[in-house]
């Protein structure tokens, strides 16, 4: 065991070094592999795939919403495009992105180990979320659903005649993938850390990743349950939720958001985490108040627990209880408030250098702002009466899923594809497709809002014809979008082959996983690293360095 | 949450490991199958508002049982106590956040 150092800047070829991606060669190796780094590999590209697809019926919805009227999809086809859309892109893209393809590469980089706690369960839970997958492309190909993601009774149970059975067993399974993931997670954290990493030495990814691993564990299993029961109702006609049998409706949506509401933390704290490492990396500064960042993310999983009635307000709940959950929806701001304060205080007088990550950062923190502060609004009793089901909330969830979890997602893609991949990215290119998304997603979203307050309901094919400008500029919005997210597919696939090499840490920052070759050895590093610096302990390699400038 | 460093290299933890003889779990099992018995029989008295805390609470003493023999809780590390307290605290927050509507809900207006 010996020590290695931070600053250890060892230039290695990455085509030229053994490592994992040409350690093994065959379709075998890499479906049967237990390798963190090829199961996150195998993640990528099954949750780039399934985000075409949710892109697809994103695209198709913002067409028909050109015109007024339904002249492009019938109603039908229309419900079941926003369901398919919403199924495909929080299970199986969003709640497996940055989690199981950035989190299953870079936590034992991170942690200095060799692999993940458990490797076998890793593959496992890569092979569950292909089962559940594969229900959902079924239903796609046989005729889709139209429950809406959220697969409410008793429409789902007693009314719908599509695909409910096999979308919600396909919902199901995929669930038990996550469950593996947070499992290995926790595990990993606890036993795992390299001599020296101490908790709070561990970049803030770890913590968010540690945080996501909680809910993901305590979450997933109550839905799970419920769409067992609704599976139940459906077929067996037990009364659980419906009312003419002794059930209640209500009670699905409790259960359904227990689980749901923190799934919204599922995609977001790991976002977190991405955005703290790549801020730190590009304003060569510790993070502000690390501490407090890091238990904010235990904060935000365990608060995220205490609000999910706040989706059923206007659902018949109690007065008293909505009048809690409100003001414990309030309360989960503090932590997710301490960041954005801590992350801005960060960038103070720090020489910020605005590469590719860095915007994608920048763009997380102001998008997931106005996203959290939209969520206030919908916390608050009254205004949510006048904005509940309308495009405000639409709105309000893209500016957090997509302005925030999509958008830190590819800063940490960007971020650490040096590493995945030994190779880098074209810049300039890069900064475009930044730019693209950030404007087309603002354009894409923002006339919702308005369009929502003004009064026009979310999951209708045809809308009043005095919406259509503010329709019209969320088409040409969703078009700049697709363009920006196609393009880092074609220049991240291009750069494989033609990138130039990136060097064992292309950005200078601090962090185990930087101390390691690009792409890293099978085993993460060659000796055992012994941890001797504090997290983003940018100071201290400035120093070694032999810079004496202040950051 | 401690900063002591992890245990690695040649630090390993091992929990006393404790053997339960086959018979206990064949009483449990026992127990387990007379719960089932006794479930059934509830069922066809009608105990008026007593049906469901009856059966919950024979169903509470089976998942008890299970949990505590079949599981291996009883001898099990302290840690994993306190994931299984964790766990049911959860399930406290479900239940108590649950009834906070129940409770208070404006039943006649339905």
């Amino acid at each position: 065991m010996t020590t290695t150092t931070l600053h250890d800047v060892r230039f290695i070829e990455p085509a030229k070094t053994r490592n994992y991606l040409n350690e093994d060669y065959g379709f075998f190796s890499w479906v049967l592999t237990r390798d963190h780094k090829r199961i996150a590999i195998l993640y990528l590209i099954s949750v780039t795939i399934m985000f075409m697809v949710g892109g697809f019926f994103a695209m198709m919805m913002r067409l028909e919403l050109l015109t007024p009227e339904g002249d492009l999809l019938t109603s039908d086809t229309y419900n079941k495009f926003f369901t398919l859309h919403g199924i495909v892109m929080i299970f199986f893209f969003l709640i497996p992105s940055i989690p199981a393809v950035l989190g299953n590469f870079i936590l034992p980089l991170q942690l200095g180990a060799k692999d993940l706690a458990f490797p076998r369960i890793n593959l496992l839970s890569w092979y569950l979320y292909i089962i559940g997958a594969s229900f959902g492309t079924y239903v796609i190909i046989s005729g889709g659903v139209d429950t809406g993601w959220t697969f409410y009774t008793p429409f789902s149970t007693q009314y719908s005649n599509t695909h409910v059975f096999a979308t919600t067993l396909g919902a199901f399974i995929v669930g038990f993938s996550s469950i593996l993931t947070g499992l290995n997670f926790i595990v990993t954290t606890h036993r795992m850390r390299a001599p020296g990493l101490t908790w709070f030495r561990l970049p803030l990814n770890v913590w968010a990743l540690y945080a996501t691993s909680i809910v993901m564990l305590l979450a997933t299993p109550v839905l799970g349950i419920t769409l067992i029961m609704l599976m139940i109702e459906r077929v067996l006609h037990v009364g659980i939720f419906d009312p003419a049998l002794g059930g209640d409706p209500l009670l699905y949506q409790h259960m359904f958001w227990f689980y749901s509401h923190p799934a919204v933390y599922i995609m977001i704290l790991p976002a977190m985490g991405v955005a703290s490492d790549v801020i730190a990396a590009f304003t060569r500064k510790r993070i502000f108040g690390y501490k407090f960042v890091a238990f904010s993310s235990l904060a935000i999983a365990f608060l995220g627990f205490l609000v999910w009635a706040h989706h059923m307000f206007v659902a018949g709940i109690s007065v008293y209880s909505a009048m809690i959950f409100a003001f414990l929806s309030f309360f989960v701001a503090v932590p997710s408030a301490i960041k954005v304060f801590n992350w801005t205080a960060t960038m103070y007088r720090a020489s910020v250098s605005w590469q590719t990550p860095m915007l994608y950062a920048m763009g997380f923190i102001g998008l997931f702002t106005i996203g959290g502060v939209t969520g206030l609004f919908l916390a608050s009793l009254g205004l949510d009466v006048h904005v509940t089901d309308t495009y405000f909330v639409v709105a309000h969830f893209h500016y957090v899923m997509v302005g925030g979890a999509v958008m830190a997602y590819m800063a940490g893609l960007h971020y650490w594809w040096p590493k995945i991949t030994g190779r880098m990215y074209p810049e300039w290119w890069a900064r475009l497709a930044a730019l693209l998304i950030f404007v087309g997603f603002n354009l894409t979203f923002f006339p919702q809002f308005i369009l929502g307050y003004l009064g026009m309901p979310r999951r209708y094919h045809a809308y009043a014809p005095e919406f259509q400008v503010l329709n019209v500029l969320s088409t040409a919005g969703a078009s700049v979008l697709a363009v920006g997210y196609a393009l880092p597919l074609v220049y991240l696939l291009l750069s494989l082959k033609l990138g130039r090499p990136a060097g064992p840490n292309p950005w200078g920052a601090v962090g185990l996983e930087w101390t390691t070759s690009s792409p890293p050895p099978k085993e993460n590093f060659h000796e055992t690293p012994v941890v001797t610096w504090e997290a983003y302990d940018y100071r201290g390699m400035m120093k070694a360095m032999g810079e004496t400038q202040n950051v | 949450m401690s900063d002591s460093l992890p245990p690695q290299g040649g630090h390993v933890h091992t929990p006393l490991h404790h053997v339960t003889p086959i018979s206990t779990y064949l009483t449990v099992f026992a127990a387990l199958a007379i719960g089932t018995l006794l479930t059934w029989y509830a069922s066809t008295l009608d105990l008026g508002m007593m049906n469901t805390p009856i059966a919950l609470l024979i169903a509470v003493i089976k998942a008890t049982l299970v949990i505590l023999f079949f599981m291996h809780v009883l001898h099990s590390t302290r840690l994993t106590w306190v994931v299984l307290i964790a766990a049911f605290l959860w399930l406290g927050v479900l239940f108590v956040l649950t009834f906070s509507d129940y409770l208070t809900r404006a039943w006649p207006i339905y």
